[in-house]
């Protein structure tokens, strides 16, 4: 009899039919666009026909993530897809150790063996097809077109490798900063090696006989080698790797009880007919509906001029966006003359060229009296076209939006890549909400949905606009939202539906996620929207409709970056324009080199874009060293202060066993205490060294959680670090309790602090011994008794006068360091007011200071002439304060003492540095928030993580500034 | 400092550290005071299906007309994204979620209606409910019902609810009893020869309890013993039909373990996959929760008198654990739940015991005994994040494995966007797997 296996996953259609003895009848493989039920009917009529003598009688069983609710409905048996590799590959391939099977959304990872394991990624999609769909729509080409160009490449990129959307606003600056699209393709590629070793191996090595299975990895050769290159193996892809979970699935259909093949088909397509899922009301009952909101919004328009009869002087506003390049063209009245908004294709140096070359020669009379740029591209666009002004996006969409809406004050830019919302008051900015690691509700991501469903963006939106049942998709995330649609697609949700759903999500996201807020009602009264995304009247009516008020969208809502920055070089026009002429945009020489910056630790890897062999625009630098050259301003950096005396305490000599200590998490505080202590003990110790990125590279193998904050993955690399150097003993207590300030109710640690040793005695501790000990450092009193007892487990021997002699010296050094920071800090204050210098309380965790966890933000500040302290500096002069959140741990409740404090000190900004995935910072950051905000200070907050896109930093940055110079001048 | 006007905006002058206080003064508590234990109902949250039904019944018998919330679990959600940060823990977006839906839906008076959360204390941020949820109500104009807190601890008390020595008893009773419905129930469930019958002996047994607690009784230990037995007598007649089902743990984080709404009805799940669900009691945890204050002071040293203090009633929760313990080894065909000191001792080689944020090395020794059970099936359930469950979840499945070759456990984020057809999937390749390890054999037909 034969076998049917259909593998439904979550953009493909698999379907094999295999005879008794295993050979292959029948293969397709398709894309589904969503329309499952429809194409498995097409997909199994099609194979019906090839089974012999008009057999009907199958052994069928469906697999997939989109089968499994096909199989439930129609009664058809299910092999877990996963599940189904395996079996496939214990039949055909025996031998083999590992496989790897990549898919649309999943990744797995299956061990043979004698410890057979399977592993399958688990919310997050980073690292499958899907992203590598993602990541080819951003740069404009196909998934093959990449695969040929990375076959080029010679530089690889570090790409985050977590999640898709990290690694989206990695490539970004990449791509806006003119790098290599062969290099970015190839460091795409290795990315999601990463993703898939890090992610799914967590440290069980691949060595041989490795299997790629899967369509990326069966389409995608430069895949395969980046695998290859990695684990340093040479792996297989075999005969009908598109095809394991098939026929695996045709390998257990055959312990099911057989099938009529007519009957199966009949009871799929009634599948879609049972559909129940969550709906919200349709965005329009009717096209009568949808023409009133049309002549609504259309009213809202810019004014134009008739560029082929004006002559004289005009204004160029551009806006190099992140998937985008804009520019728009003003007569001296305001008046828009020409516009241009085009794919940036991952190079808008050329696109904007082409343009502008084009504009000087059509219209000669035509004369550019001032320039400005904006956006991502910003300096990149400014340097190639020598224009006048570089402005901050907040400032420039401001000043866009001011015309249309004199009153405005809240807009709201959903764009390509990010969702930009600014509170105004009194002519400043006054809040900035921006997404800081995530691009979902973005235009992108509609733009790669559309495309999974075989549509332009523009088709899908449309699609929405009458949906009866509008899916309700939640409002979170790209990869929760991309298995939410695959969710309602298992419940036979229609394009349409999920088209207006996704509409409504965009909106959502942007509001509940990005801005936050719980009363939508209250954002503002004069509510100006604009970015690209809003061009979908579907997006558009599904803001209004959230928001219940009707809001301004001028019909140049993709261009108001661009028209801002027209309006502002305009305002600041100066005597001449530096703005290049026809003759130098002909002849602009343009060329791009990459290096490695030597200015720090950091070792950026630099893009430089030369122009004319004169002009350079940098990028890819973490910090503003490379590009200003300026004098050092450390001694206005308590951040490169507190890690120079630190490193102090690296080495000490002492007799016997030596201890391994790793510099992360309490240690950076806790460093000098320990110091003391053993010193006194006369127990020598190694601290490992400052973290690195490649340090981490090294120790990701063992991380068992993807989702932990950054600087306890750095553990890893550290503990790796000093097993390296022969430490066979590593000093790393866990620490339910903090020392104890008096400023919390209780002085915990944060659960990751506390136990992260556990986790590495767990992962970490075949070859090494932990001392992962439980000190009460909070309880002075017995201390000493209890340190005793715990050396002593460890073969240090003590007298109870000796170990209470050494908890004091721990003690008295710990004080002293503190003592000097705080000393320090009043010292940079001090030495600011006098240069008259704003001053950042740049406040987080002590572990903070960790370059590779605050990638360099501390320099950046300072290189805005700003002087850097941290909140341990000012929060033992906060006095008396009171916090709405239960404060308990001693680090966070720095946090409350400082904002308590900067509110009395006029001259002082705080922004937050917050690690993605630090939990009690969900409670921190808006408690810090209000407190600030009842004083009438303005809040930062920079979320960290492995990648820290710094562009966004400076946008955050640049706009604190802007509006505190805005306060001062009035 | 610089002074804001009503609309929360700088108006340029600057303030003295002494009005920072005030400012920052600006939710003062609605005390719940005793006249409005007569007058307020009091919504409390679900959690454990079959426990609260029993705690209810304790609240109201000591005076509180509380209400135990049965909301949509979507518009829960809904309201629980909506007035707490995003990025807090699952269980309080839908712990709070539940309360502000109940609030909004207009079927309580708002000023003759209190909410009720239960405070564990500790070093995960999952201490701050009170204070969300404080957050979220100011955010709703509902600033004035108000909060009681339910604690050990002492913390944000209210003048007119108190934990009376009685109320403790009859709870300590309730998890008791609760925990053995929950054990024989799962037993029988799968089973049971006549569909739903499970079910209504656990309705007859709550209500047996309720009785019996109305009469002032059931709360000393020779009565738990004969309770226990009595209800016991009752699961073990259901007739049942044993078949051959795949034993599938269920561990994690104490709310998300346990709550259907935010484990996505896990059981219900598990049950459909033909399996035979094994989900530890809260008797353990809870002696856990004790065990933790004695434990402090065993490792950083502090006042023996409280230590003495504690010891009493973590000696008096074991006792009744023991009875539980004994009740169900008595039972022909039924298996009896590991003691704590036995799963204590379990999980110390593998875990300190001075870990004990959220659900701390707890968490690792359910695993380890379910696996010495003969269940190495596990689903281990947890909120997208979890601080602790990345230390005593992910954290240790590495080394379980080897220790345990056999583990077989899969770890499942839950989460308001994670959805079901992920997590189920995840869940079933760890069931295969399972049915492999039972049947090395191929199987005879089966039927779909």
């Amino acid at each position: 009899m034969y076998s049917i296996g259909l593998d439904i996953g979550s953009t493909t259609i698999k379907c094999l039919i295999t005879d008794e003895k295993g050979n292959i009848l029948f293969n397709r493989y398709e894309r589904h666009f969503s329309l499952i039920s429809q194409k498995t009917a097409e997909i199994l009529t099609a194979a019906s026909k090839v089974l012999p003598h008009g057999e009907k009688q199958v052994h069928m069983a469906l697999s997939g993530s989109a089968g499994m609710g096909a199989a439930e409905t129609a009664g058809i048996p299910f092999v877990q897809e996963v599940y189904a590799v395996r079996m496939a590959v214990r039949k055909y391939y025996p031998e083999t150790y590992c496989a790897v099977e990549l898919g649309g959304e999943d990744a797995k990872i299956l061990f043979f063996g004698n410890s057979p394991e399977v592993r399958m990624n688990g919310s997050c999609a980073g690292g499958t097809g899907a992203f590598i769909d993602q990541m080819a729509t951003l740069l404009n080409i196909t998934p093959d077109d990449m695969n040929e160009l990375a076959k080029n490449s010679t530089t690889l990129y570090t790409i985050a490798s977590r999640c898709g959307v990290f690694a989206k606003s990695d490539i970004q600056p990449l791509l806006n900063q003119g790098a290599d699209r062969c290099d970015v393709c190839a460091s795409i590629f290795h990315a999601v090696v990463n993703q898939t070793i890090v992610g799914l191996a967590q440290g069980r090595k691949i060595t041989s006989n490795v299997l790629y299975l899967g369509g990326p990895l069966t389409f995608l050769s430069e895949l395969r080698r980046a695998f290859d290159e990695t684990l340093d193996i040479k792996g297989i892809c075999p005969e009908n790797s598109l095809y394991y979970v098939s026929l695996g699935t045709c390998l257990e259909a055959s312990s099911y009880e057989p099938l009529d093949i007519d009957d199966v088909i009949r009871r799929l397509s009634e599948h879609s007919r049972k559909a129940q899922y969550e709906y919200e009301p349709p965005l329009f009952a009717d096209s009568e509906e949808y023409n009133a909101f049309k002549a609504r919004h259309s009213s809202c328009k810019a004014a134009y001029g008739d560029i082929s009869s004006y002559s004289g002087k005009a204004y160029l506003g551009v806006d190099a966006g992140s998937t985008t390049i804009k520019a728009v063209l003003t007569d001296e009245d305001g008046r828009i003359l020409d516009s241009f908004y085009s794919p940036n294709g991952g190079s808008p140096v050329p696109v904007f060229k082409r343009y502008f070359t084009e504009l000087y020669r059509k219209y000669p009379q035509i004369k550019i009296a001032a320039s400005a740029a904006t956006g991502y591209g910003e300096d990149l666009a400014k340097t190639a076209f020598g224009l006048d002004f570089g402005i901050v996006e907040t400032v420039a969409h401001y000043t866009a939006a001011k015309v249309f809406s004199p009153k405005v004050d809240f807009i709201i830019d959903i764009g390509g890549q990010d969702i930009k919302c600014f509170k105004l008051k009194n002519g400043t900015v006054d809040n900035i909400f921006l997404n800081e690691a995530c691009s979902s509700g973005c235009g992108s991501f509609l733009q790669t949905m559309a495309n999974t469903m075989g549509m332009t963006a523009k088709e899908f939106a449309e699609k929405g606009l009458f949906a009866k049942r509008p899916v309700n998709l939640g409002s979170r995330c790209t990869v929760f939202m991309n298995s939410s649609v695959k969710q309602a697609q298992k419940d036979g949700a229609t394009v349409e539906d999920i088209s207006a759903g996704l509409s409504i999500s965009v909106v959502r996201n942007a509001l509940y996620k990005v801005i936050r807020t719980n009363n939508p009602q209250k954002l503002g009264s004069h509510i100006v929207v604009q970015g690209g995304t809003f061009h979908s009247d579907a997006v558009l009516r599904a803001f209004e409709r959230e928001l219940g008020t009707e809001v301004v969208r001028p019909d140049i809502a993709g261009l108001m970056g661009a028209y801002g920055c027209a309006v502002y070089a305009k305002a600041h026009e100066k005597e001449s324009s530096s703005t290049l002429t026809l003759e130098a945009l002909e002849s602009l020489l343009y060329e791009t080199t990459n290096t490695v910056c030597k200015g720090c630790s950091n070792h950026c890897r630099l893009t430089v874009n030369t122009f004319d062999k004169k002009r350079r625009s940098i990028g890819g630098n973490r910090c503003d060293k490379p590009v200003s050259k300026g004098a050092d301003r450390s001694q206005f950096n308590i951040y490169s202060y507190k890690l120079s005396l630190l490193k102090e305490y690296f080495t000490l000599e002492g007799s016997g066993k030596k201890l391994g200590i790793p510099f992360g998490l309490n240690f950076y505080e806790l460093l000098p205490f320990w110091n003391g202590f053993f010193k006194a003990l006369g127990i020598g110790y190694e601290v490992s060294c400052v973290s690195d990125r490649e340090l981490y590279t090294e120790g990701q193998g063992t991380i068992p959680s993807d989702t932990v904050c950054y600087p306890a993955k750095l553990i890893h690399g550290h503990v790796k670090r000093l097993a390296e150097r022969g430490i066979t003993t590593i000093f790393y207590p866990c620490m339910t309790y903090n020392i104890n300030e008096g400023q919390s109710d209780k002085c915990y640690n944060c659960p990751v602090v506390a136990y992260y040793p556990e986790v590495i005695d767990a992962n970490c501790g075949d070859e090494i011994t932990v001392i992962k000990d439980y000190i009460g450092i909070h309880n002075r009193k017995h201390l000493p008794s209890k340190l005793r007892d715990i050396l002593a487990k460890y073969g240090f021997e003590y007298t109870p006068v000796q170990m209470k002699k050494a908890v004091d010296a721990g003690f008295s050094e710990y004080e002293s360091y503190m003592a000097k920071i705080r000393q320090k800090g009043a010292e940079i204050v001090a030495a600011a007011r006098k240069d008259n210098m704003p001053i950042i309380v740049l406040a987080g965790r002590p572990y903070h200071v960790d370059p590779e966890v605050n990638h360099g933000i501390d320099r950046l500040i300072t290189s805005y002439n700003t002087a850097v302290i941290s909140e341990d500096c000012v929060s033992h002069l906060a006095g008396e304060f009171k916090s709405n959140v239960l404060n308990q741990w001693t680090y966070h409740s720095r946090l409350y003492a400082a904002a308590s404090y900067i509110g009395t000190q006029p001259d002082m900004q705080l922004v937050q540095l917050v690690s993605f995935g630090c939990g009690v910072d969900a409670i921190t950051t808006d408690e810090v928030r209000e407190m600030l905000e009842r004083r009438g200070k303005l809040y930062t907050m920079i979320k960290i993580d492995e990648i820290t896109n710094l562009g966004t930093v400076r946008i955050r940055l640049r706009s604190l500034f802007a509006a505190l110079d805005k306060e001062e001048g009035r | 400092m610089r002074i804001t006007d009503e609309k929360g905006y700088s108006t340029g002058a600057c303030a003295t550290g002494e009005e920072c206080k005030k400012i920052d003064d600006l939710y003062p508590k609605t005390p719940f005071t005793k006249e409005m234990k007569k007058t307020h109902t009091i919504l409390i949250p679900s959690m454990l299906p079959i426990h609260f039904r029993l705690l209810d019944h304790i609240f109201k018998q000591s005076g509180y007309n509380t209400v135990v919330l049965k909301g949509e679990k979507q518009h829960c959600i809904d309201a629980g994204l909506k007035y707490v940060h995003n990025d807090t823990c699952y269980p309080a977006l839908i712990v709070i979620g539940q309360l502000m839906e109940a609030l909004l839906s207009g079927e309580y008076d708002l000023n003759k209606t209190a909410v009720m959360i239960i405070q564990t204390g500790g070093g995960c941020r999952a201490s701050n409910y009170y204070f969300l949820l404080r957050k979220a109500l100011i955010n709703a104009g509902m600033q004035n019902v108000p909060v009681i807190s339910v604690n050990l601890s002492g913390m944000n008390s209210n003048p007119g609810f108190k934990i009376t020595l009685p109320m403790l008893r009859r709870a300590a009773a309730a998890i008791i009893y609760g925990d053995l419905m929950m054990q024989l129930s799962n037993q029988t469930r799968p089973y049971e020869v006549n569909k739903g019958q499970t079910e209504d002996v656990i309705t007859e047994c709550v209500q047996y309890i309720s009785d019996i607690f109305d009469k002032g009784k059931g709360i000393s230990v020779k009565e738990i013993r004969e309770n226990l037995l009595y209800m016991a007598e009752l699961f073990k007649v259901i007739p049942i039909e044993r078949t051959q089902k795949v034993k599938a743990g269920v561990v994690g984080e104490v709310f998300v373990k346990y709550s259907p709404i935010a484990n996505n009805n896990l059981e219900g799940f598990l049950a459909e996959q033909d399996c035979e669900v094994v989900v530890p009691g809260v008797t353990g945890f809870m002696l856990f929760k004790i065990d933790n204050r004695l434990e402090d002071i065993r490792l950083y040293g502090g006042n023996q008198a409280m230590y003495k203090g504690i010891m009493i009633l973590f000696n008096y929760m074991t006792k009744v654990e023991t009875i539980l313990i004994d009740v169900c080894k008595g039972l022909e065909g039924f298996s009896a739940p590991s003691s704590y000191a036995h799963i204590k001792s379990l999980a110390a080689p593998v875990i300190g015991s001075g870990c004990k944020m959220g659900e701390g090395w707890w968490l690792t020794g359910e695993i380890i005994e379910l696996i010495e059970q003969g269940c190495p099936n596990i689903v281990c359930t947890q909120p997208f994040g979890c601080l602790p469950n990345h230390i005593v979840a992910k954290g240790m499945i590495r080394k379980l494995r080897s220790l345990y070759p056999n583990s077989n456990v899969v770890a499942i984020d839950y989460d308001p966007g994670a959805t079901k057809v992920n997590q189920e999937n995840r869940i079933k390749l760890m069931l295969a797997m399972a049915k492999e390890q039972a049947e090395p054999a191929p199987a005879a037909l089966r039927c779909p």
